[in-house]
Formats: structure tokens, sequence, C-alpha cells
């Protein structure tokens, strides 16, 4: 049994709240890159141009990338082998919420539901555990915008509807939050699992690369068909007309009841936050 | 599609040549408001009470900005999405708001409203928050301070660089979805 102490939890994880929110993804840069070569279309080009000022701007001085520094998402491997020392794991991850964005000066986005009164410290994080063979701690974060998230659907299909009744469902959702979810967008789609599993999924894709490929040959043909439609759409970075509505297309699958084909469409703008750390 | 170099307060004439993707640069003051500050505005109107500036020729920015940095006088800061406020815009419109600045479309109601009384919707680039908060020199919180990020905010902004999305006359910049070529239709 390897034992840690909850402070390396509690530092790690503010660091990787501050990092997340001031350091965009390479893989992120380069799509930026790559789309604006493609665009012919002036007002788009300058949409990818700002947006690169932004990301060198926000390394440069420290501040965040986006305004909206998310509520903080962790997906959490804890190895079997693994014991914490001086606190319980899920209450390091939010004192680590806590210090990362005091000390960061990052927003503060978590309030209550209904009285919309804010928790000041952008805690409770949403922590997502399994447990996994060996004595490491795998810490994956993301930084979630609430513009994007608020885009997002959940639906349970009928077993007929099938690849179709996917494809449209998720073509008529980005077509409908058109430039609300500050495209170009990333797509995260979970399909399968039960009500609750499906949007696991959609939002766990969202933490793989963007030039990454999906191991699952049928996926990853899914993943290339999806996101050469979805950018026929045309509604262009900002929603102002262009070729890049997406950066890409990411899909997780899991088996699901005889009776169901839950599907769910998680949203993320193209400030695409996350990281991930292992102790 | 022309550039114009518009100073607050705005009035019907600025608001009149402005056509849907015309470029901006507004210099002078804005206030920030977003879902919690617009409820409290409109529960003042209601109740017959002053609000806390003065809404003629005013320029409103949907944005709950990151706290200030040291030595910055605020954080990253640019527009959060524009029709959870499509409650309460035509009304601050009616009472001599002039524009509005967010991202994302805006609801007929609101459209119709910037027809009515001479106002205009303009966008910002959303994730771009770094960079907007450099045209911001000053930021003072005017009103409702508990909220937090979402507090009304005065803000002295220079070269404030925006678009028109929806002008005065009907105009608007968005483009539909291309459903047909997506195999939608």
């Amino acid at each position: 049994m390897r034992t840690i102490d909850a402070s390396q939890i509690i530092d790690t994880v503010a660091r990787m709240c501050i990092d997340s929110n001031r350091y965009l993804p390479t893989d992120v840069r380069d799509s930026f890159a790559r789309s604006a070569a493609r665009e012919e279309s002036p007002a788009a080009r300058e949409v990818f141009r700002q947006l690169t000022e932004n990301y060198e701007l926000a390394e440069q001085t420290g501040l965040p990338l986006c305004q909206d520094t998310g509520l903080a998402v962790f997906f959490v491997d804890v190895g079997e082998d693994l014991r914490v020392a001086g606190m319980n794991i899920r209450e390091a991850i939010n004192e680590g919420v806590r210090k990362g964005y005091a000390e960061g000066y990052l927003r503060k986005s978590a309030c209550d539901p209904l009285t919309r009164a804010n928790t000041k410290d952008n805690t409770p994080a949403v922590i997502h555990f399994d447990i996994v063979p060996g004595d490491k701690l795998k810490i994956a974060f993301m930084a979630k915008g609430g513009g994007s998230e608020n885009m997002s659907r959940v639906t349970m299909l009928a077993p007929a509807q099938g690849w179709p009744g996917i494809r449209k469902f998720v073509l008529e959702r980005v077509a409908e939050a058109g430039p609300n979810p500050c495209p170009p967008t990333i797509v995260g789609i979970g399909i399968g699992g039960t009500f609750d599993y499906a949007p696991i999924l959609a939002k766990k894709a969202l933490l793989r690369k963007l030039d990454d490929v999906n191991p699952d040959p049928k996926l990853a043909a899914m993943e290339t068909e999806l996101l050469e439609a979805l950018n026929k759409l045309g509604i262009g970075p900002m929603g102002l007309g262009g070729k890049t509505t997406c950066l890409g297309v990411k899909i997780a699958m899991s088996p699901c009841h005889i009776a169901s084909l839950p599907l769910a469409v998680n949203i993320q703008c193209h400030s695409s936050r996350h990281r991930e750390v292992e102790l | 599609m022309a550039e114009h170099a518009l100073q607050t307060p705005l009035n019907d004439a600025d608001i009149l040549k402005l056509r849907a993707g015309d470029v901006v640069r507004l210099t002078g003051t804005i206030y920030t408001a977003r879902d919690a500050a617009h409820k409290r505005l409109c529960d003042l109107l209601d109740k017959g009470e002053p609000l806390p500036f003065d809404l003629q020729g005013s320029v409103i920015y949907y944005v709950g900005p990151s706290p200030a940095p040291p030595g910055s006088p605020i954080g990253a800061a640019g527009p959060t999405t524009s029709y959870r406020m499509d409650t309460y815009a035509p009304r601050l419109h009616s009472l001599g708001c002039k524009a509005s600045v967010g991202k994302g479309k805006r609801s007929d109601a609101v459209k119709q409203a910037l027809k009515d009384h001479t106002a205009v919707y303009f966008g910002a680039t959303g994730g771009a928050g770094a960079l907007l908060s450099k045209c911001i020199t000053a930021a003072k919180v005017i009103a409702f301070d508990e909220l937090g990020p979402e507090a009304i905010r005065e803000l002295t902004v220079v070269d404030f660089p925006l678009l028109v999305i929806n002008d005065s006359h009907g105009g608007e910049l968005y483009v539909q979805p291309d459903r047909k070529a997506a195999g939608l239709e």
C-alpha cells in the first residue's frame, strides 16, 4: 500500500486549475492555425486572429483565457493500492479548487440553483471517481464553461433510430445552438449506458486530444463523418459564417438496455481547458 | 461593411448609421450586467426606485469578469451568452438603453425592441476575455457588490472592438445554418 499526503493533492489540483485557465492546450492552438488557414471569410479569419492573440496574451499576463473559468469537473482514477493521508480525497480536491481559484484570480461561478447565491469558492467540484488497479492517482481536470454546457442535451432515442437518428440529433443540436456556445466547438458524444451514464461518457470524451484518432475504427469513422457534416452547417467561428463550426467530434460508447438508445451531446467551446496529472 | 469610432453615451444618430456587420470601436463608459443584475434592475423598476446608472444613451455589457489581479483594473472580461437577458432587454431599451454587448442569438422580441427604440446589439468575441480586458482602463462596482462576478460595474473602455450583430433597421449578421448542405433536409 502506497501512501501520499493530501497536501500533495491540494497543491496539484490548485496548480491544474490555474494552469488550465491560463495555457490553452497545444492541440487546440494547432487546430486554430489549421482552421484559420482553410477559412476564406475575413470575419472567420479575424476571429481566429483574436483567439490566437488571446491565448498568447493569457500566457504572457497570467490573465485567464476566458472570464468564465468554469465549474471544476474532475475524472479521478484511484489506484486500489493507494492511501491518502490527512484528508478524504474528495475534500482534498475541493480544497485544491478553493486554493487554485483564489490564488489564480479565477472567477467563482458556482451558485445555489434556486437562490443563485454564489458559494464564493467555486466548490463543490463535480468529481467522477473510478477505482483502478495499481497505486497511482490519476487526476483529469476540466474547467467547464456555462455557455457551452447550456447548449448540451441528453435524449433517449428509440433503438430503431440507430446511427441515422444519432447523426440527426447531433446535427440539429449544433444547428440550433448556432453562435451561442462560442463556436468553433468540440462535440463530445456519449452513446449508450443509461440516462445518467451517457453524458458522463460524452464529457469524458472531451478530455481526448483534438488530433487523436479513436482506437475503435468504427467510432473513428463516425467521428470523421459527423465532423464533416457539422462543418457543412456553415455556422463558422462565433456564428459569423465559415468552414469551421466544430474543431472536433469525440465519441464514447457503452452497452445499453435492449429497450434504450441513450444519447448525450456535450458541447465544449473553443476554449477547451483541461489537463491530466498522475501522482 | 463600415468601421465606426463611437463615444458613449450613444444617441439615435449614432445608432441609425450602424448596419449589421459594421465594426465599431467603442470608447467611454459602459455598464456590466448579467443574469442576476438584470433581475435586480427590473425589480427596482417595478418598485419605482432609481437605477444605479442612467439608462439614457447607455451601453450594457453582458459580462461577469474574473477578479482583477494586482495592478490590473479587471480580470478577463469577454461576453456571456445574451439570450438569457432577452426577458429584460426590451424594457431597458424602452427606457433609453441604446446598446447591449454579448454573444449569441437574440429573441424576436429583442430584435423588435431594437427597431422600436433605435438601439443596437453588438457582439464581442466570446472566449477572448484576456484580449478584451486590455481595452478596459478602469472598473468599479457601483451596485449589488454581494453578487460577486454578477455585480454591476462601471467600466471605462477605449477602442473596445465590437461587431454590429442586430441593427435598428432589422438587419442581422448571424448566418442561418445550412441544414441542406449538412444533410438535414
